[in-house]
């Protein structure tokens, strides 16, 4: 056994502390105009989001494009609970994520023992398909309020809960990556046919990626709308799905320090481009089109590699540099 | 209306849909790549039409001609500019790619045009025909006969043109048809621009039979043409045929008899259902993984 208390978990506890007494400040001394602190739970959630597709498409190394409606499963199924019942909200809101995240994984077992038997973009298709049949089905019930949304959602959501879920999302995954299961699902990204034949039950371990992952987005999906008080269908489009595939890859797939810096970029990048309303979204497809191309282009690669040892004078194991490969 | 009519109609969606899967399949089996980017190449071939027909005040025909051409040559740009540099990278990468530019072309028709969406007079001034109690409309023939010559004129090609062939080999191998001699960046750019071709008539039919173009008309028919190319089997062509003609029949009859707000979900539903019974779709070749 590791000590518990080793250098690299002290740096990452000390820097998460220092991050949210940092945000505190901000917001309790009013450095932080309204408009960004409505920023703060958004991108908690983006980066929940993140962290958890994170584990299909960078571990996993399955493309899958139907996170939104996990995140849109657990949402309604969390709200509808606070909605429905009248608990006090200490213990409704534990509740009410909890039932998020299980209907989410719970969906993400339906949807993930049939799709899972499928590879590369067969099953990038049929989660998109998937995402937007939970879609059409949440636009056409009456419980969850149709096209016009459920209305009425108590706004519970803080900065702090959302920190710490965040965090706690962060935690998990990341011990879920260092451990047995983490590198089966890691293997079975690597090299299919090698870790099957080494014994890995490859249909266990994609589940089981693919499941916690459901959860983390269904528990997302509570924050999400215990944030803005109403949820509607539209929101979990494909290009929600999309949006958080682009914060994964951005920040490099298997890299989880990357998914949360980039789900904060991503988020906060609508705002500051605010000036340039109408040209947000192309400035977005250019700077998407060309980070790809730089990733993939060896020149850059190099390039990176220079100013990454200059930094840090000599770079530990160059694992989830963002050009992890995929199969196809 | 009978069910004969709401065959028609299915036919006739369904053959629009077929004509973006063919780009879609053709693009996949080259390039072994998703172009997220084909739905919105049909909005600029009917943002094209409608440009030239209405502010140039050109004849129809010359108004389809020339959004095949923008669509042929906007489709190879695309290839040259954001693809090709991404020849070698990983499929995740180029789908990303393939969603920036799609984005891209949204976003620049929504600075030209506005979020409001135009108004198109329909290129086909054919009049309807009435067989027995069916009432065809112009546009319904004319897209009928439109897909049928393209089809038959698309597998002619392919299977006897040296340059048919030269695609069929890429899509193959590509490393064994440069050894060949076949050129393969030429053979992609002309899959590129014929897959762009078929895109503007599909968007010119498109549009003639709603009437309206708007920056996001191409988004969700280049999902379900997406759709269709995989339920026929992505990289097959008469496997896209197939799938877009099924696609649209099985949408306009849910629409007509089970629930039009249902409509979509069943048509995923059936790609879902057709993936687990056959894994590669309808008329996919299935590949084995080698150690």
């Amino acid at each position: 056994m590791k000590k518990l208390l080793n250098k690299k978990n002290i740096i990452s506890i000390v820097s998460a502390a220092l991050i949210y007494i940092l945000i505190t400040y901000l917001v309790s001394s009013g450095i932080l105009s309204r408009h960004y602190q409505s920023l703060l739970v958004p991108i908690g959630v983006n980066i929940i989001l993140a962290v958890s597709l994170n584990l299909t498409v960078g571990f996993l190394g399955e493309l899958t494009l139907g996170h939104a409606g996990f995140m849109s499963v657990g949402a309604y199924a969390g709200c509808l609970f606070t909605v429905y019942a009248n608990l006090p909200v200490y213990i409704e809101f534990p509740i009410a994520l909890m039932i998020g995240g299980l209907v989410a994984a719970i969906f993400g077992v339906i949807i993930g023992v049939p799709a899972l038997r499928l590879k590369g973009d067969y099953l990038a298709i049929v989660t998109l398909a998937f995402g937007e049949i939970i879609r059409s089905v949440v636009t056409n019930l009456e419980i969850t309020g149709g096209a016009g949304g459920l209305k009425g959602i108590e706004k519970t959501s803080n900065y702090t809960i959302v920190f710490v879920i965040a965090l706690i999302t962060i935690v998990m995954i990341s011990n879920l990556v260092h451990s047995r299961h983490g590198r089966a699902i890691c293997s079975i990204r690597d090299n299919i046919i090698a870790s099957e034949s080494v014994g890995i039950n490859i249909v266990y371990h994609k589940l089981l990626a693919f499941v916690i992952a459901a959860f983390f987005a269904g528990v997302a999906g509570v924050l999400y709308g215990h944030n803005l008080g109403i949820l509607k269908p539209s929101t979990f489009d494909f290009n929600k799905s999309i949006e958080i595939l682009v914060i994964v890859v951005l920040g490099g797939m298997g890299n989880i320090l990357g998914s949360i810096i980039s789900a904060t970029i991503i988020t906060l990048l609508p705002e500051v481009l605010r000036g340039l309303s109408d040209y947000r979204m192309l400035i977005y497809a250019v700077v998407l089109i060309a980070m790809m191309i730089l990733n993939t282009s060896p020149k850059f690669a190099e390039f990176k590699e220079n100013i990454a040892s200059k930094l840090k004078g000599k770079r530990s194991k160059g694992k989830g540099d963002g050009n992890v490969t995929i199969r196809g | 209306m009978g069910f004969i009519q709401q065959l028609i109609n299915g036919l006739e969606l369904g053959n629009i849909y077929a004509l973006m899967a063919l780009g879609y399949t053709m693009v996949y089996g080259i390039a072994k790549m998703l172009n997220f980017a084909h739905g919105d190449i049909i909005m600029v071939g009917a943002y094209t039409l409608s440009l030239v027909m209405t502010n140039v005040g050109m004849p129809p025909i010359i108004a389809i001609l020339a959004s095949v051409v923008v669509c042929s040559i906007l489709g190879v740009v695309i290839e040259k500019i954001a693809y090709k540099p991404l020849r070698n990278a990983s499929p995740l990468t180029v789908l990303i790619t393939a969603i920036g530019v799609s984005y891209f072309l949204q976003s620049v028709a929504l600075l030209i045009f506005g979020s409001n969406k135009r108004k198109v007079e329909s290129a086909i001034t054919m009049q309807g025909i009435s067989i027995g109690s069916l009432e065809l409309t112009g546009v319904s023939v004319v897209t009928l006969g439109v897909t049928l010559i393209i089809m038959i004129g698309l597998t002619l090609f392919i299977k006897k043109t040296k340059l048919g062939k030269a695609m069929l080999a890429v899509s193959e191998d590509k490393g064994a048809a440069q050894l060949m001699g076949i050129n393969v960046n030429q053979t992609i750019s002309i899959t590129f621009a014929i897959g762009s071709a078929l895109a503007a008539i599909a968007g010119v039919l498109f549009v003639s039979s709603y009437g309206f173009v708007g920056p996001y008309t191409g988004a969700l028919p280049g999902i379900k043409a997406f759709v269709a190319a995989v339920l026929g089997g992505i990289g097959s062509i008469p496997g896209a045929m197939l799938g877009g003609i099924l696609l649209g029949i099985i949408e306009s009859l849910s629409k007509a008899y089970i629930s039009t707000n249902l409509a979509d979900a069943i048509v995923f539903g059936v790609l879902i259902i057709v993936l687990l019974v056959k894994p590669s779709g309808l008329l996919g070749k299935v590949r084995m993984d080698k150690v």
